[in-house]
């Protein structure tokens, strides 16, 4: 949105989908719930919204929101406003490998744009992007909090840093050959004890 | 070397784990606490210690505390603000990710001394790993009943539990922050009431940040008085300081207060000189959004005097000359970097950032963007200058929140400092 | 009692009155002007900015000025406490510059605008707004969203003051819309297409202070100054009944809620009132409403205005011409 003065945003439609968590997730929601005082069950909601992304799909559907919005007894408007505020929240269907390049100051002066520019070449892909066959989607992100390792960049919440062309083109490369295999990092619930 | 009080073990193989944290003398200041201080008697060594926030705007913590609302009959609630976003600063990352219990020991300590028994984390999202890795911590500190009910046998008690937030940096403000724990947007409130009366769910709460909180436990430990010994006048103690930028060792650093900057940049014990052996061009040195200074003002104050690592000698002169510390995120430049170049960068940091919520910064930092962008990209006017300045004299302190002030701040002096540069981006 | 002393005017108010409410009950030009605070609307205020007054003694204890200008619709009185608004050079300029910030994307539409005549920030141009802007930038444009039949949503127009969703949220049964996203492209939106219906939901057309929310079955029928307010009422099983009918002749354009002197409404109505009872046999026909003397819509009401008399639109005072 650098110097733009178009909104890109368009209304979304309910597809009455059904979305159910599994019930080991179920239960997991139900504890996060109850580490807020009774009536404030709507604080979990942020949690809540990590598990549903990750489990349905890698994005929020007006469906899973509006479940998540059931099992928090609140209006579904109000998580639609929460999650078109936060950045993590993907509205849309993302590539399989969400890479997100940082391009704050620090990270931009160490390296970060030339990173990003041979993501672009390599991929073919612009920013907001995915390659047409759905691995990766490449979105520039503020900063971090990885300045010191820099340049930075996040391949579905797991960090990568002291990126270079050549690295990143390292780490495509293994994304693409172990794209078959299971993710390996630990999701959203079993981060929670 | 300084004394390190917060990052003395960092390097003990382990020390993430309960038991060797234990070993190494982990715990001993809650012993202590629960053991032979009453919650007031904690509060007062704090107030001793001189400790001010290490978030970014160096309040006097026991002062802070004091505010607290205790003839309520609500709950009260500590939330650690681990949402650490202020492009340059990594500090609290670091102390969570390899010292997670000395956290957790400052938050039994300032929980006790709060008379707090609900503790929240609002960690940013972007930290997910760290989540699991505080949430571990807490469990191993519950088995050994240091946390939940009747901590060590007294009649204390204490949940702590982990929030992640979704990717927004102004839920670093510490009511943002409280509006995103409860679920909603992130929007600052409109202060008063301030959060130590209502707070969390309308209940008097303290808000502070990772590292204050954790150099809680070397305080109790060593005593108030022997930590304000450590430092230079109103800034007391040590300082994490997260340097990173145009050189040689970026990485995070204890400091005690009062080192002279121009060690911290180019000693090898801490930056180790600008990379390349290039010329040191300014610094930003306390986050991205503290006034930046050019080389010279950076090393010396206006009067010649050496500039020192504390809250003090950072602001002196003030921005005229000078800056603050901030967060202590230390962002070096070398004379290759374009100040258009990263003053635009970061005033579209700034503009993503807001939440909106009020006229100035929403219209404003968006405004301010789009000139920078112009500017960095051949399309100035010579009016677009004084223009900048006007915005953003038009945003400062007008806002409902700080970000106003921090995205108006960096465009201001860098156009005080640097204007010849923004000149020869006109053609 | 608490005094407070605002433009060198001091008056008593009771414990808990905010600054801007204490200047509302001295009236007249010491009242700052308020875009988003709206005092029947739990939690609205503190937004726009335009309110900002300076703090010149914080109270009789602590005589301190404060350090900021603070927003007036949400600072609490302290006893002792002086506050300057019109008199503050530092006041008029900083509102000057909030102005322009909200002028920096509204499309200036007016002439075709429905707002036009009753609009806050038209007045608040009038009053603050500079002859010329310095942006070149191209203004913001948002995609057009169809709230239903009832309300037309021009998104370009909105400030962002939160004014219509804490009318869903408070007064309407179920909130179908909210604030979206963030920052400069925050949207006032349902996000899926859906259209607000409840039997109240018409509210947010007259609590808008702009021409973001206006009357679909009034659209482009005619401009507010050529019609006449009329208090009228009713019974009606769902609201009190009492509304301000915009006639032209014998025939009602729109219904409107009946709104005081600082532009808010006095009762909410219902629907019902608002869109279906168009027809004059549907009303007890009160009697003309007041305007304010300083609006258009009174323009031709002025019968006691001499010959190149100029308005003051904030003061709202009249005074011949030099």
């Amino acid at each position: 949105m650098e110097a733009g003065s178009k909104i890109d945003h368009h209304l979304f439609v309910r597809e009455n989908r059904e979305v159910v968590f599994s019930d080991a997730t179920l239960e997991k929601v139900r504890s996060l719930i109850r580490r807020y005082p009774e009536g404030r069950q709507k604080s979990a909601l942020l949690p809540i919204l990590h598990i549903a992304q990750e489990e349905m799909g890698g994005y929020l559907s007006v469906d899973t929101m509006d479940y998540v919005a059931s099992l928090l007894d609140i209006k579904p408007v109000e998580v639609y406003e929460v999650a078109t505020f936060y950045s993590m929240f993907y509205l849309e269907k993302m590539g399989k490998y969400v890479l997100e390049v940082c391009h704050t100051g620090p990270c931009s002066i160490c390296g970060g744009e030339e990173v990003l520019q041979h993501i672009k070449e390599y991929l073919h892909i612009e920013t907001g992007e995915t390659t047409p066959d759905g691995m990766f989607t490449l979105k520039e992100v503020e900063c971090l909090g990885a300045c010191g390792s820099g340049p930075s960049m996040q391949v579905n919440t797991e960090f990568h840093d002291h990126m270079t062309v050549k690295q990143v083109e390292k780490l495509i490369d293994s994304l693409r050959r172990k794209s078959e295999e299971e993710e390996s990092s630990k999701g959203w619930a079993e981060q929670f004890s | 070397m300084g004394r390190a009080v917060l990052l003395d073990k960092v390097n003990v193989p382990g020390i993430r784990d309960f038991g060797v944290y234990r070993e190494h003398g982990g715990y001993r200041s809650v012993d202590k606490a629960l053991g032979e201080m009453t919650p007031a008697q904690v509060q007062q060594e704090v107030i001793k210690s001189g400790l001010r926030g290490r978030g970014g705007a160096g309040f006097p913590t026991g002062l802070k505390w004091s505010f607290l609302d205790r003839k309520s009959d609500k709950p009260r609630y500590l939330v650690c603000n681990a949402d650490e976003s202020e492009p340059g600063t990594f500090k609290d990352r670091y102390l969570m990710e390899h010292l997670p219990h000395l956290l957790i020991e400052g938050l039994i300590l300032s929980s006790y001394a709060l008379g707090v028994k609900t503790c929240y984390i609002y960690i940013r999202g972007e930290f997910k790993y760290l989540v699991g890795i505080l949430e571990t911590a807490i469990s191993q500190a519950k088995k050994n009943n240091y946390v939940g009910e009747r901590i060590l046998g007294t009649g204390f008690s204490l949940e702590i539990y982990v929030h992640p937030g979704a990717g927004a940096y102004i839920c670093g403000e510490e009511t943002a922050l409280l509006e995103s724990l409860e679920g909603k947007r992130g929007n600052p409130r409109i202060k008063p009431p301030f959060p130590a009366y209502k707070g969390l769910y309308d209940c008097p709460t303290v808000v502070n940040n990772v590292e204050t909180l954790a150099t809680i436990t070397p305080i109790i430990g060593m005593g108030g008085e022997a930590y304000a010994a450590l430092g230079i006048g109103k800034s007391t103690g040590t300082k994490l300081m997260s340097a990173c930028g145009n050189i040689n060792k970026p990485g995070v650093y204890e400091i005690e207060m009062g080192l002279p900057v121009e060690d911290f940049i180019y000693s090898d014990e801490y930056c180790g000189g600008i990379k390349n052996g290039r010329m040191l061009k300014a610094v930003i040195p306390g986050g991205s959004s503290v006034p930046i200074l050019p080389a010279d003002l950076a090393l010396n104050t206006a009067r010649s005097e050496a500039r020192l690592l504390s809250y003090e000698s950072l602001s002196e002169g003030g921005f005229e000359s000078g800056s603050m510390l901030g967060s202590g995120g230390f962002i070096v430049y070398d004379e290759d970097a374009c100040i258009v170049r990263n003053t635009w960068n970061l005033t579209r940091f700034y503009r993503h950032e807001s939440c909106g919520q009020c006229s100035p910064c929403r219209e404003g930092t968006g405004w301010m963007e789009k000139i920078l962008y112009r500017l960095e990209h051949g399309q100035g006017r010579r009016s677009d200058i004084d223009l900048l300045v006007r915005v953003a004299k038009n945003i400062e302190g007008n806002t409902i929140c700080p970000l106003g002030d921090a995205a108006a701040w960096p465009v201001a002096s860098a156009i005080r400092h640097f204007r010849g540069e923004f000149l020869e981006h006109i053609k | 009692m608490l005094r407070i002393t605002i433009d060198n005017i001091l008056i008593e108010v009771e414990e808990g009155t905010t600054i801007l409410q204490a200047a509302r009950m001295i009236g007249g030009g010491v009242v700052p002007p308020a875009m988003c605070y709206y005092s029947k609307l739990k939690g609205s205020g503190g937004k726009c900015r335009t309110c900002l007054v300076k703090v010149a003694q914080g109270s009789a204890k602590d005589p301190r000025p404060m350090p900021k200008l603070v927003a007036s619709c949400s600072t609490p009185v302290q006893d002792g406490m002086v506050v300057e608004n019109k008199i503050s050079v530092e006041v008029q300029q900083a509102r000057e510059g909030i102005v322009e910030l909200l002028l920096l994307n509204h499309p200036l539409d007016c002439p075709v605008c429905d707002q036009a005549g009753e609009c806050d920030l038209q007045d608040l141009a009038f009053g603050f707004g500079m002859e010329e802007t310095e942006t070149i930038e191209p203004r913001r444009e948002y995609p057009v969203v169809d709230i239903g039949p009832l309300i037309k949503l021009h998104m370009n127009r909105c400030i962002h003051c939160y004014r219509c969703v804490l009318t869903a949220e408070q007064i309407t049964k179920k909130r179908a819309h909210g604030m979206l996203y963030r920052g400069d492209t925050m949207e006032i939106s349902t996000f899926i297409q859906t259209a607000i219906e409840n039997d109240f939901s018409g509210n947010m057309i007259d609590v808008c202070p702009v021409g973001a929310l206006t009357d679909r079955t009034f659209r482009f029928k005619s401009r507010v100054w050529f019609l006449n307010p009329m208090n009228a009422h009713r019974e009606c099983s769902s609201c009190g009944g009492k509304v301000t009918a915009w006639m032209f002749g014998s025939e009602i354009y729109r219904v409107t809620g009946r709104k005081d002197r600082f532009g808010e409404l006095e009762e909410f109505i219902c629907n019902e009132c608002r869109f279906e009872k168009k027809d004059i046999s549907d009303w007890v026909i009160e009697g003309p409403r007041k305007i304010k003397r300083q609006s258009v819509i009174s323009g031709n009401q002025y019968e006691h205005l001499k010959k190149g008399s100029i308005i003051h639109p904030i003061e709202g005072t009249t005074e011949p011409q030099e």
